[in-house]
């Protein structure tokens, strides 16, 4: 049996670049299932948290511990960028060097990747140069390349930022659909319409620290501090 | 201006009689910029890619001797090698000064920096789009060098062709270290030096409009046979 990467403890972790404080402190626990969404105004901390918790930033002070040793826990997450990097490859190729570098064969790694091309509606631009995607072509590929490794924890940053209602509902079935099947998926968003739709947990950020941490219809309905109240009502929050 | 057209007509001449020894010489050009090419790409691609993905103390140093040697004086180089493959250097005993192998090295320590330079930016500008991708699918350096390698292939085709058009056009350092030896290490360009030095401005002339239609004609080629400008942006 594999030993989950779950619960992820963060304690007392900050990220500072150049001496200042970009987040942090900050003490969480990511638990086994569901949704976490990150909240917050822009400049919360929300990019920085989620880049923390896959391992693309270091803490200054602080850490992180993933119930097995770190080295072994990086296979198993997956991060989806706000603005999808699309390699100079076909979609099946760009699809496929998720799993090429983890050491499956060339003839397997291309045969799984066209299969999840098509799972996320990509099925018609197989050997369509990546770059030439629409946008939320471009951010299903991304979702594709980072589901085929069938990650344990997938981070996601604004994934639907800049798509349109059709490709953000599209973008939102990928999500339930991996949820269904046991992935843990953390995501920011400044969108609450979605937040609401997806979320079973949200985290709150403000002025890089977490200021609140609720289950997602205690935070809708009866928020815990004054300033997720006035985000949630539309103010300007600082 | 007569001359130019003299020049021309020269040209045509030469390549609609098939000249024997025009094809030799043109062969032997192709032969030891294409081999000097091939050896620069082997050393300068990778170097390149190191440069951009790792991190060290004296990086800035590196790139920038790197870049002050794309503009190493062929003269010099020739001196340099002649002295190492000279009888009395210390590569003497090999016997390689006057053949096209001592040309080859001479062209390769001139073409080297200029493609790792390039490809070291082109390299960099990928790396800067790809890191945070690559780092987080957990890649490892040699797996992060191999991908911009290939992602950049285009980009490195233009380092290459570059080398090659520094290479095909080079005279200072292969008169140096091949002599200019009639069928043994003449080439296009140390024919044009001689027959200028001989006062056949029109036979020179000729030479080098050959050796520039070589030149696009090898870029003709590897732009067709990588399919540049023809499939979009990958």
């Amino acid at each position: 049996m594999v030993t989950s990467i779950l619960p992820l403890r963060i304690h007392a972790a900050e990220v500072k670049r150049r001496g200042t404080r970009l987040i942090g402190p900050i003490d969480l626990t990511l638990g086994g299932t569901g949704i976490t969404i990150v909240l917050g105004p822009n400049g919360s901390g929300k990019t920085t948290l989620l880049r923390l918790l896959h391992g693309l930033e270091r803490p200054a002070h602080g850490g992180l511990d993933w119930s097995i040793p770190e080295e072994e826990a990086r296979g198993r997450r997956s991060f989806v960028f706000q603005t999808p990097t699309m390699m100079r490859r076909s979609v099946t190729d760009c699809i496929a060097y998720a799993l090429r570098v983890a050491g499956t064969k060339r003839a397997e790694a291309r045969a799984r990747a066209r299969e999840m091309a098509s799972q996320v509606g990509l099925g018609h631009a197989l050997d369509r140069s990546a770059q030439v995607l629409s946008g939320g072509e471009k951010q299903k590929l991304a979702l594709a390349r980072a589901l085929i490794r069938e990650p344990e924890v997938l981070f996601l940053d604004e994934p639907c930022a800049n798509l349109d209602g059709r490709a953000t509902r599209e973008i939102e079935t990928i999500l339930t659909d991996a949820k269904s099947r046991g992935t843990r998926i953390v995501m920011s968003t400044h969108d609450l319409g979605q937040a609401a739709r997806l979320a079973d947990e949200i985290v709150f950020m403000l002025n890089g620290c977490v200021r609140e941490l609720n289950v997602a219809g205690t935070f809708f309905e009866t928020p815990a501090t004054p300033e997720a109240h006035a985000f949630l009502n539309g103010q300007i929050v600082e | 201006m007569n001359e130019i057209l003299e020049g021309l007509v020269e040209a045509a001449k030469l390549i609609a009689a098939f000249d024997p020894e025009l094809v030799e010489i043109t062969l032997r050009s192709l032969q030891v910029t294409i081999t000097a090419v091939v050896i620069a790409a082997a050393i300068g691609l990778p170097l390149g890619a190191w440069l951009a993905v790792m991190r060290f103390r004296s990086r800035r140093l590196v790139i920038a001797i790197l870049n002050a040697l794309m503009g190493l004086p062929p003269v010099v180089v020739g001196l340099i090698v002649y002295v190492l493959l000279s009888r009395s250097g210390p590569f003497g005993v090999l016997g390689l000064l006057f053949t096209p192998t001592a040309m080859i090295i001479a062209q390769v320590i001139i073409v080297t920096p200029l493609i790792a330079s390039i490809a070291h930016q082109a390299i960099r500008d990928l790396w800067s789009e790809y890191h945070d991708l690559l780092i987080s699918l957990n890649t490892t350096k040699r797996q992060r060098v191999a991908t911009l390698l290939w992602d950049a292939r285009r980009a490195l085709l233009t380092a290459c062709l570059a080398g090659f058009g520094r290479g095909i056009g080079e005279v200072g350092a292969i008169m140096i270290v091949g002599g200019n030896i009639d069928n043994a290490t003449r080439v296009l360009t140390t024919a044009i030096a001689l027959e200028t030095g001989k006062g056949n401005f029109a036979l020179a002339l000729g030479l080098g409009f050959v050796l520039i239609a070589l030149a696009i004609a090898v870029n003709l080629l590897m732009h067709s046979l990588s399919r540049t400008e023809r499939s979009g942006t990958w």
